[in-house]
């Protein structure tokens, strides 16, 4: 009996420890071992911190390392402040089939891959697309407008593309919330602002941590929307990382261009759930 | 006259086709226990919502203190609800719960402490003001719900049957706390329940509702004693029913031939019942006076036999099922003078019980159905 439930546990638990292992553990032990290496000369490697110290010694690489938290946090920002009042309304405010249609219809876009959809936004935007032709029809612009390549356009982007995360959690959290709680705010005297500040958010409070911290990875590592709606200017730290493994063959200093933005991806998490007074349990338990 | 705190006046709500409440007026007096009766679904959780203010009736009036809060929104009503699971605010320990209604007048922040103390100390739980709500018991988490409300000083408190989730023996100690806390606080109370029990023990008024309307306002002696239809007969207490056509009607006195035959006198308490019509007759277990002879049963115009098919052992409430010659049964209670502690099933017994004591009401169709 003890030695079966032992296999049992073994059984159900080596999947977990061969992904974890293979895909996660290994390629950043050795990740690392590439970061902090220097060629020295053909095929010759010495231990440093060279490629770090690179990193550091490049303004390009600094600017474009806190402009992508920046752009980042900005993004999450706007998630949360435009998927709170969606979610609170599917969870609180819609009912029955009205309910389960509007989450559907969150999710909807996401069956889709995000190339295509990321190709929708640049139909939508283009000098020749549809928002263009509609402002030319309308009389507002005399000539065609080109919407894409700037940073408006990459923001609109990451936050569509992460909509969906941000808006799951925040719907859980708040479907959890009693209605008679709600009312209960309300029959003691609170207007819509404080029921608002001192019931809903703090309740809400796992799901608004746990949905930013998701929705902040995915812009930190997102490379797609950037390169295709972001112009010159809107270099995204990810691309950094791209041209120096891919273009550059350098894989020593992509390598430790991939572990900064760990470190401040974990950093900024760290941060967020001290801020907010919030635990990893508590938010993605 | 004294003052009314709350009046209601010809309430009505309809749902679509469905209509709720259907014209329902009454008055509760200040500083009274006033109690809304009724199985569920039979409208009482609507008024208390258009009372509180979360739901606008289709008709009618609502008067707090003389004054109509119709327009008013439920935040600025000086009304407060007891919800039915409390909705005491998790994210928040005790002192904020209480405290809350407090911070949205704007009060001073030391008042509102020294108000929270006071009321704490009043309900018997000073110093818990830092606790967590999860962390009180099920009676502690009901006074802080009434604490929260009365801390507002409201000019009426609703109660939505706060009782439903505690365990029996609990619900029987808040019923009697829930009554001093009401003398305590001297608030009108309006409280809604379907369980019987608990708006017997703690109103001064009760209303029965049945189906959107009132069927009965009165004390619980009133409801219980002399009840107006045969929906509260058959809903406050427990009652024996049988169902005949009145055969003779004399000041009051009837006859009545129920279906299996028997002959039976009842009252009809000034209810119009004449000859030839179908009537209903509700005799309470414990208005029955059962004997091992028929010589103690003399003075009892109903008088019958029967055999013990089952004893229910229920304590004090300890009943006997007894079985009619005319093959019926009946609901008896059982006398715990010791008289018939040995009574065993098959024994047989005699039964008897006065006119007065048979509430005859026309037949309706409240006689079928079974509540509780």
């Amino acid at each position: 009996m003890r030695a079966g439930s032992k296999l049992g546990f073994i059984l159900l638990f080596s999947p977990l420890v061969l992904w974890l292992g293979l895909l996660i553990v290994i390629p950043h032990i050795d990740m690392f071992l590439i970061s902090i290496r220097e060629r020295v000369g053909v095929g010759k490697y010495d231990t440093s911190l060279a490629n770090y110290l690179t990193f550091f010694g490049e303004p390009l690489y600094m600017m474009t390392f806190a402009r992508t938290a920046l752009m980042s946090v900005l993004a999450t920002g706007l998630t949360l402040l435009i998927g709170f009042p969606v979610a609170f309304y599917i969870a609180k405010i819609a009912k029955g089939r009205l309910q389960s249609a509007l989450f559907l219809l969150c999710l909807v876009p996401f069956w889709v891959s995000e190339l295509v959809r990321t190709f929708g936004w640049m139909i939508l935007l283009r000098e020749t697309g549809v928002f263009s032709s509609l402002l030319q029809w309308a009389g507002l612009a005399e000539q065609p407008v080109e919407m894409l390549y700037n940073d408006v356009a990459m923001m609109v982007g990451l936050v569509y593309t992460s909509m969906l995360f941000m808006v799951v959690p925040l719907i859980t959290t708040m479907e959890s919330l009693d209605d008679s709680v709600i009312e209960a705010g309300y029959d003691l005297g609170g207007n819509g602002f404080s029921v608002m500040r001192e019931v809903v958010i703090p309740h809400a409070m796992p799901g608004i941590v746990s949905g930013s911290i998701v929705v902040f990875m995915l812009s930190l590592g997102n490379y797609l929307t950037p390169t295709m709606l972001g112009g010159k200017d809107s270099l995204w730290f990810t691309e950094l990382i791209y041209s120096q493994f891919i273009v550059r063959f350098n894989w020593e200093l992509g390598a430790a261009f991939g572990f900064m933005l760990l470190l401040l991806s974990s950093v900024i998490v760290w941060g967020t759930l001290r801020l907010s007074g919030q635990t990893l349990e508590k938010t993605m338990g | 006259m004294t003052p009314q705190d709350l009046e209601i006046q010809n309430l009505t709500k309809k749902f679509d086709t469905f209509t709720a409440v259907d014209d329902v007026s009454f008055s509760v007096p200040a500083g009274s226990f006033f109690s809304i009766l009724g199985p569920s679904g039979c409208g009482k959780t609507t008024i208390m919502r258009m009372v509180a203010g979360f739901i606008d009736p289709t008709l009618g009036d609502i008067r707090i203190k003389g004054r109509s809060v119709l327009d008013v929104p439920p935040n600025k009503r000086p009304v407060n609800m007891v919800f039915q699971h409390l909705a005491l605010f998790p994210m928040m320990n005790i002192a904020d719960n209480i405290g809350y209604g407090l911070r949205r007048k704007g009060v001073a922040k030391d008042e509102i402490t020294r108000n929270v103390g006071e009321v704490l100390e009043r309900i018997g739980l000073p110093d818990i003001g830092h606790r967590k709500v999860d962390e009180l018991s099920g009676g502690q988490k009901q006074r802080i719900a009434i604490a929260r409300c009365m801390v507002l000083e409201p000019d009426v408190l609703l109660l939505d049957e706060p009782l439903g989730a505690l365990d029996l023996k609990l619900r029987e100690h808040m019923k009697i706390e829930l009554k001093s806390l009401q003398a305590a606080f001297d608030t009108t109370f309006v409280y809604i329940t379907h369980d019987q029990s608990e708006a017997l023990v703690m109103s001064d008024q009760i209303a029965v509702m049945n189906n959107g309307r009132f069927e009965q306002v009165g004390t619980g002696q009133d409801l219980y004693y002399r009840p107006q239809s045969a929906f509260v007969a058959g809903f406050v207490g427990d009652s024996n029913r049988w169902r005949g056509k009145v055969a003779r009607a004399e000041a009051g006195q009837l006859q009545i031939i129920t279906e299996a035959g028997l002959t039976m006198t009842g009252s009809d308490h000034r209810r119009d019942l004449s000859v030839g019509d179908a009537a209903d007759i509700y005799v309470r277990p414990e208005a029955i006076r059962i004997s091992r002879s028929t010589d103690d049963l003399a003075q009892f115009e109903n008088k019958m036999g029967g055999t013990v098919s089952s004893i229910l052992f229920n304590g004090a409430a300890s009943r006997l099922i007894l079985k009619a010659e005319s093959g019926e049964e009946i609901e008896v209670t059982l006398p715990q003078s010791g008289e018939f502690s040995d009574v065993e099933r098959g024994d047989t017994l005699h039964l008897g019980w006065s006119g007065e004591q048979a509430n005859t009401f026309a037949a309706s169709e409240d006689f079928t159905q079974v509540y509780q």
